[in-house]
């Protein structure tokens, strides 16, 4: 009997294992394996160069510039989405007024909640295309409009937006707008996350913290923010390989995918354009199995320093 | 409270979506790089004559896949009717899209269309299409008795069009459109201030400070895509250091940025951007050309296709005429030549499984018929000389005197063809030039490093261009 429902189960089983090594595990492995070759892409000629294109990877300036870039979305896209979503979530949750009816989210927090995952529906490209009109750089744009009728903005003179190369704070300005978009299509996704865990901790804790006098500032940082660790320790991955992506946003709104000027580039673009601008596909791949293993490395990273007990209720 | 082992249910779950999600962002580009292995084909050809140049099989199939972009693919439909009057038996299976290489790159190495126009922002690379012998050379096409005059396809083609798509000596791109680029302006507007439009930089400089007194920005450019100012660019260095300076540019050649006559092209835009003769923003092709219709500026450089692009939108009383690109002044080397050349190439796969029936479907569309309702659907001129013989389309027509009072040469420019490299440099610093972040001098600084580079780069096939 028992044997019976483990053929059963295998039966059900092997098709979709099998299309997954047939389309995702075997790409993979052919991307290695053309990562040693000249590959162009579009003829069957290739030559084994060995590792040549690693070798080239650490000398190209333009993969060096990418990598940074790659790294302050890495840093900025987690925090400052995970810090929104808990800010978010908290006043959605327990952040309301403190009366007989105990532990509740501000006024209308249902509505919110809708409304902040909102973004989380839309795809990618459309969200883009939504931000070229928001971004657009003259009088016609959101923002540049209403700026301009504020007379906050000259009219000879509207923000550029993703045109904008000069450094804010060491990095250049299209990143940080192109990071305000990352995090407003983030952070509702993750606000409803951290809401499910800030629900299942039981309100008695909370209320015996209140008890005692704890303010929202304390109850959020001594309880809800360590009770929530797991998750957001997920989250922060989760955002990691948002962070390391970032290609549609990039693709679709900057100036020749990367710029102005190569300011926005990052390592998806530089793949792109080596593979079907430039036509060295060996070398683009070799960018591709070195980003996979930064990301496995880093993921493996992030999971084991926030490994920890537990605490179950 | 109680501490649990280290793996529960809920854990385990967790770490299973983490690592599914862990693959997703490389899943997509790694999987763009792979491939499969190619399939080998035999053209089954019939037998071939004078009528069925290329042994075209009868009750064969045939793939085509059309760019659907400023030109729209109506035209292409016609085409598709001439072809079939002559061969009913052979099926046509015509498709048309705006993402070429999205579609087609990954059945170049396998299973490709017999015939792709590969057009538009998603191109296909060409020198990386000859160098990976991806594509098939046409020489043999040239050589066919045309469609439906006398000679040869080559002698029913425009000057120009031959050359634009011979790669390494082989002719490997049919260019089908003939575009003529240039300053459009508003006829009607300049016909009632009484502004000529200005053939040099210095009769600008003249005519901006009226044009500003109207409200109106003298210029305005796509500022997205990089190779619209790079066209206006270009033509202005030719213009200015004549023809044998831009061949020494595409021929990578020592120093050549540094030639008499370009810097001062250059540094005529470096002004246009510091006098701020530009409408302010940062607009698309689309939007800025939109805004010369709402007459916001008085000067946009673009293309013959505009007119189509725009179509649905010109204003009545609107009257779009072409003029020529500026050079610096009086003392330029190539003051008349015109920048037009063929344009949206179509080229036939090495591995296309109906290679006889692709050729004879560009006969098709390079025949006086086909060529004639091509100019009449598109407002542009095709390749096939006389085509815009009967069209009574008045922007048409302004290019069409143009190209008559044009000079020696035509401005062509390779070095984008050539090298991705310096085609990506040379855009983006064209925009860095026209956002004022560049000087002229920075340019050539810039443009002359980026040509080293590439001359000195093994892994680059070289190319080189005599005419």
């Amino acid at each position: 009997m028992r044997h019976g429902v483990a053929r059963f189960v295998t039966g059900f089983l092997a098709l979709p294992v099998g299309l997954y090594l047939f389309y995702v595990v075997w790409p993979f492995l052919q991307a290695a394996g053309y990562s040693l070759t000249d590959w162009g892409g579009y003829s069957d000629r290739q030559q084994f160069v060995g590792l040549d294109n690693y070798l080239r990877l650490f000398s190209d300036e333009l993969i060096r510039k990418a990598f940074w870039h790659n790294v302050f979305f890495l840093i900025t896209v987690p925090f400052f989405t995970i810090a929104l979503a808990l800010f978010l979530a908290f006043l959605l949750n327990v952040g309301g007024r403190e009366d007989k009816a105990g532990i509740r989210g501000v006024f209308g927090s249902g509505l919110y909640k809708v409304i902040f995952f909102f973004p989380q529906v839309l795809s990618l490209v459309v969200v883009a295309v939504m931000w070229q009109q928001i971004y657009r750089a003259d009088g016609q744009g959101l923002i540049n409009g209403v700026l301009m009728k504020l007379g906050l903005v000259s009219p000879d003179e509207p923000i550029t937006f993703m045109y904008d190369p000069e450094p804010f704070l060491g990095v250049p300005a299209v990143l940080w707008w192109l990071l305000l978009i990352a995090v407003w299509s983030g952070a509702g996704f993750y606000m409803v996350l951290f809401s499910a865990a800030m629900q299942s901790i039981p309100k008695d804790v909370f209320e015996a913290a209140i008890l005692d006098g704890a303010g929202r500032f304390h109850t959020f940082f001594r309880i809800t923010l360590p009770l929530l660790r797991d998750t957001v320790s997920v989250a922060w991955v989760y955002l990691g390989f948002i962070a390391l992506d970032m290609y549609a946003l990039v693709f679709v709104m900057t100036p020749s995918q990367g710029g102005p000027n190569h300011a926005s580039e990052i390592f998806a673009s530089v793949l792109n354009f080596t593979a079907f601008q430039k036509g060295q596909f060996g070398y683009a791949c070799a960018m591709g199995v070195a980003l996979a293993i930064f990301t496995i490395l880093l993921a493996a990273l992030q999971l084991r320093i926030t490994r920890r007990e537990r605490i179950e209720y | 409270m109680s501490v649990t082992p280290d793996l529960d249910r809920r854990t385990l779950l967790r770490r299973a979506a983490a690592a599914g999600l862990l693959v997703t962002p490389a899943a997509g580009l790694l999987s763009a790089c792979a491939g499969s292995t190619p399939d080998q084909n035999d053209d089954n050809d019939a037998e071939k004559s004078n009528d069925n140049p290329f042994g075209l099989q009868d009750g064969s199939a045939v793939k085509v896949v059309i760019f659907n972009g400023g030109l729209g693919d109506a035209w292409a439909k016609e085409d598709q009717a001439i072809f079939s009057a002559k061969h009913p038996n052979v099926t046509v299976n015509m498709s048309s899209t705006q993402k070429i290489k999205t579609e087609e790159q990954p059945k170049m190495a396998t299973q490709p269309s017999d015939l792709i126009m590969n057009s538009g922002a998603d191109l296909m690379d060409l020198s990386t299409l000859v160098n990976e012998g991806a594509i098939e050379p046409l020489d043999d096409l040239l050589a066919a008795p045309a469609w439906d005059s006398e000679g040869t396809v080559a002698d029913s083609l425009l000057p120009g069009t031959v050359s634009d798509g011979t790669f390494q000596g082989k002719f490997f791109v049919v260019y089908v459109a003939f575009t003529v680029w240039g300053n459009w302006y508003n006829g009607a507007l300049f016909d009632r201030e009484g502004w000529a439009p200005p053939k040099t930089f210095e009769e600008f400089f003249t005519l901006a400070p009226q044009i500003k007194a109207k409200g109106i920005a003298p210029y305005v450019y796509d500022a997205v895509h990089g190779y619209y100012p790079r066209w206006a660019l270009m033509a202005s260095i030719w213009k200015s250091a004549g023809k044998q300076a831009v061949v020494d540019i595409d021929n990578l050649k020592e120093n050549a940025w540094r030639a008499e006559g370009i810097l001062p092209a250059l540094e005529a835009w470096e002004k246009l951007v510091k006098d701020k003769l530009v409408l302010p923003g940062k607009l698309d092709h689309t939007q800025s050309q939109q805004a010369w219709l709402d007459g916001k500026a008085a000067f946009i450089q673009v293309g013959t296709w505009l007119k189509n692009e725009m179509a649905a939108t010109i204003p009545p009383g609107f009257e779009m005429k072409l003029s020529d690109y500026w050079g610096v002044s009086a003392a330029d080397k190539a003051p008349k030549d015109v920048f037009a050349g063929a344009g949206e190439g179509f080229v036939v796969p090495s591995k296309a499984p109906n290679k006889a029936a692709a050729k004879e479907f560009l006969r098709a569309v390079l025949s006086k018929a086909g060529s004639a309702k091509f100019a009449e659907l598109t407002k542009s001129l095709a390749s096939t000389k006389g085509s815009g013989d009967n069209v009574q389309d008045p922007a048409l027509a302004t290019a069409n005197e143009l190209m008559k009072n044009a000079g020696s040469d035509l401005i062509s420019v390779k070095l984008w063809d050539f090298y991705a490299d310096l085609d990506k440099e040379s855009q983006n610093l064209s925009q860095e030039l026209m956002a004022g972040r560049l000087t002229a001098a920075q340019f050539v600084d810039k443009m002359q490093a980026a040509a080293d580079k590439v001359a000195g780069d093994s892994s680059i096939t070289k190319q080189t261009r005599n005419v």
